[in-house]
């Protein structure tokens, strides 16, 4: 053996060792502060130190998330990216086309995530054919919240049309208890839209109105529907409702003062932490139509130099899509798991309705993204639709007058 | 020695010159720059001409957010200098408790917009403020619900905002009033000419620069308000109260959109512009003279 050879495998066995002893580091930006979801993100952090991880935590409150893009960007932009950011749908894409996410495929692949997420939710986390994110949870988006007691004694089913919403809000309303309890918040009023929009149009319409801004669509008789729809809505809603955070809305539906809520399932999260029972206290139901409006939250993971930093990206995304934190995640949140192969015992039943329809709408082709929650769209062309959306609820704007703005606002936006 | 004489004046200020250059003027000129991009989520240098700025003025609440410029800033500037002078005057005429109501109508000048605008969130709520109180007094009929109609919403922004502002207007305007030479009132209280008329026609018109000073200040507080709007109205019913400050805010930090962010704020600029540079022309004319 010469000097040569000694001192290439002494080399090669010293990368190896390298290799061997990444001490796995992430640091994770995110904007899970509040209570329940601070919990949440903890249990992934002891987790990820359990497996030899050192985190470092990097919680930016504030703007729901808005702050945290703030210093996302400037970190970015002064070479110097977080491990791992909590981003969601088209961010992620849009992240990617600025050439900064990490390719995260070897994990991805081992883990099988093709097989175990729905198809629709992995589009979301694929970045032109290679993984370049990791989803946490599902949110559905398209939910009634509805008081149980108030509909027992005005012998009201959950409606399943939009029709029947209408005939029971309108009995409700004679009996002088308000319909609808809602937030005059500009994504409040975005998340009635959709779910009007899901409902009045199906799947298809929604897909190429609200997915794909065409412009047939957007300008069709459909969507004049879905605004009159809007319209007989806002006469559901009660004198104060300008500005109302949305938990304030749902303690409306808990204190009886309003029957129904459309929201989505963080609502869930209010009531039980009120102490009240699904099925016996109130009531979940999808809101009338077909479909399943999902919004996912996820981990994109961003390109880091550094042995220790790499580890510790894969070690993130195995964690986050694996099937303990999968679940005592989502039980801490209120959202469901993203993968089908996670028991669903300890989840109450509107999470079990959530999770089967999930799975059936992915089966059917309806699984669809939530442009209200930023799941469909880019920032700016969500922006323009949720400007029209929310300038004719609150003012005596015509239908007419409202599709001829939307499709001038879309074009505006591109 | 002599050649640090002449220059250490120049050495000290040499380094908040270069950092008001770069961090006032170098930005300013970054942000025109990008305002000429197709900038989204960051800001890329590739010039493509106006679009923004197309794109800007196509939009409906852009136009929202200007008309409530106008609407906001000529009230709020001309009730808050109309209410300023009038409390100022009525301090002025050497009452015992002047101390302690100077205190209170200033106070408010010591919150923070915020403070001022949650409180008149509450107090303009239908279901919490006024209309319930006066409702519960009786008056069943009673109606005020400004701030959830989208026609009216601007102007509970300019209650709040002259409520804050006005009270530091009357502060200036005393002190002018302090200020005006007692001899020449004494002499025409002499000649028996009416208090109001020694106001309007004396003492009012020696305070010309106080008003300037006042509107001044209170324009560019009203082209800046942000903080305001956020907790009284959010911008809404719908974008109803939106100016341009929380447009700009809404694009470049909720949207993704830099391109169009930094097209509004030039335009901020260019209105601040129109506003402070004849003043400043007059300034610098008048120290010619």
């Amino acid at each position: 053996m010469n000097m040569k050879t000694i001192l290439a495998t002494s080399v090669a066995s010293f990368c190896m060792a390298g290799a061997a002893l990444a001490e796995p580091q992430a640091e994770v930006l995110h904007w899970w502060t509040s209570g329940g979801e601070a919990r949440a993100v903890a249990v992934l952090q002891q987790e990820f130190a359990s497996r030899g991880g050192e985190w470092t935590d990097m919680p930016v409150a504030g703007g729901g998330g808005d702050a945290a893009m703030t210093a996302l960007r400037a970190r970015v932009l002064s070479g110097n990216a977080p491990t791992a950011v909590q981003l969601k749908g088209p961010a992620i894409q849009e992240w990617y086309a600025e050439g900064v996410l990490a390719d995260i495929s070897d994990v991805a692949e081992a883990e099988g995530w093709a097989d175990i997420l729905p198809a629709s939710i992995a589009g979301h986390m694929q970045c032109e054919g290679t993984w370049c994110a990791a989803p946490v949870n599902v949110h559905r988006v398209d939910w009634v919240w509805a008081n149980k007691a108030i509909l027992d004694e005005h012998g009201i089913a959950m409606p399943t049309t939009w029709d029947e919403f209408n005939a029971a809000a309108d009995k409700l309303q004679a009996a002088g208890i308000t319909p609808l309890a809602h937030g005059g918040q500009a994504w409040q009023d975005a998340t009635v839209f959709e779910t009007v929009v899901l409902g009045l149009g199906g799947p298809d319409f929604f897909r190429s109105a609200l997915i794909d801004l065409d412009m047939d669509a957007l300008t069709s008789d459909t969507m004049k529907a879905a605004f009159d729809q809007m319209r007989t809505m806002r006469g559901y809603v009660d004198a104060n409702f300008s500005g109302r955070d949305w938990n304030l809305a749902t303690a409306m539906v808990m204190n009886g003062e309003a029957a129904f809520q459309i929201m989505g399932d963080w609502a869930k999260g209010e009531f039980l932490a009120a102490g009240q029972v699904p099925g016996e206290d109130f009531l979940c139901g999808s809101t009338p139509g077909d479909g399943y409006l999902y919004n996912v939250d996820s981990f994109a993971m961003f390109e880091v130099d550094g042995e220790d930093a790499q580890a510790g990206q894969a070690l993130l995304a195995e964690l986050i899509v694996g099937q303990n934190f999968q679940k005592v995640f989502n039980l801490n949140k209120g959202s469901i798991p993203v993968r089908s192969d996670v028991s669903l015992d300890e989840f109450d039943s509107c999470a079990v309705t959530s999770s089967n329809d999930m799975a059936a709408t992915s089966e059917a082709g309806s699984l669809l993204p939530s442009y209200a929650h930023g799941m469909a769209l880019r920032g700016a062309q969500a922006g323009a639709i949720t400007d029209v959306v929310t300038a004719h609820f609150n003012s005596d704007m015509s239908s007419d007058d409202a599709v001829q703005m939307l499709a001038d606002a879309v074009a505006n936006s591109m | 020695m002599q050649w640090l004489e002449r220059h250490v004046p120049k050495l000290v200020l040499a380094p908040s010159f270069i950092a008001a250059l770069l961090f006032v003027y170098g930005f300013i000129g970054w942000t025109a720059w990008v305002s000429f991009t197709r900038s989204r989520l960051l800001p890329n240098y590739d010039l493509v001409g106006t679009i923004q700025y197309e794109r800007l003025f196509a939009s409906p609440r852009w136009e929202v957010a200007l008309n409530n410029l106008f609407v906001f800033g000529v009230l709020f500037i001309g009730v808050a200098m109309l209410l300023g002078l009038l409390l100022a005057i009525f301090l002025d005429q050497k009452i015992r408790t002047e101390g302690v109501l100077r205190t209170i109508y200033l106070y408010p000048m010591a919150l923070s917009l915020i403070v001022t605008g949650t409180a008149w969130k509450w107090m303009l709520n239908p279901g919490l403020g006024l209309e319930s109180m006066v409702r519960g007094w009786g008056f069943e009929t009673f109606s005020f619900t400004w701030i959830t109609d989208p026609d009216m919403a601007i102007y509970t922004v300019v209650i709040a905002g002259v409520w804050q502002a006005s009270g530091f207007v009357m502060a200036l305007f005393l002190a002018g009033l302090r200020s005006v030479d007692g001899e020449i009132i004494k002499a025409a209280q002499v000649d028996g000419i009416p208090t109001h008329r020694i106001y309007t026609a004396i003492i009012i018109p020696s305070m010309a620069p106080i008003f300037l000073s006042a509107f001044i200040v209170l324009s560019h507080l009203a082209i800046k308000s942000f903080d305001l709007v956020i907790a009284l109205t959010g911008g809404g019913p719908g974008y109803a109260t939106d100016l341009p400050a929380t447009y700009m805010y809404a694009m470049a930090f909720s949207r993704g959109d830099i391109g169009q962010a930094a097209s509004s704020a030039m335009i901020m600029m260019m209105i601040v512009f129109a506003i402070v540079v004849p003043y400043l022309y007059s300034e610098l004319r008048a120290k010619h003279d």
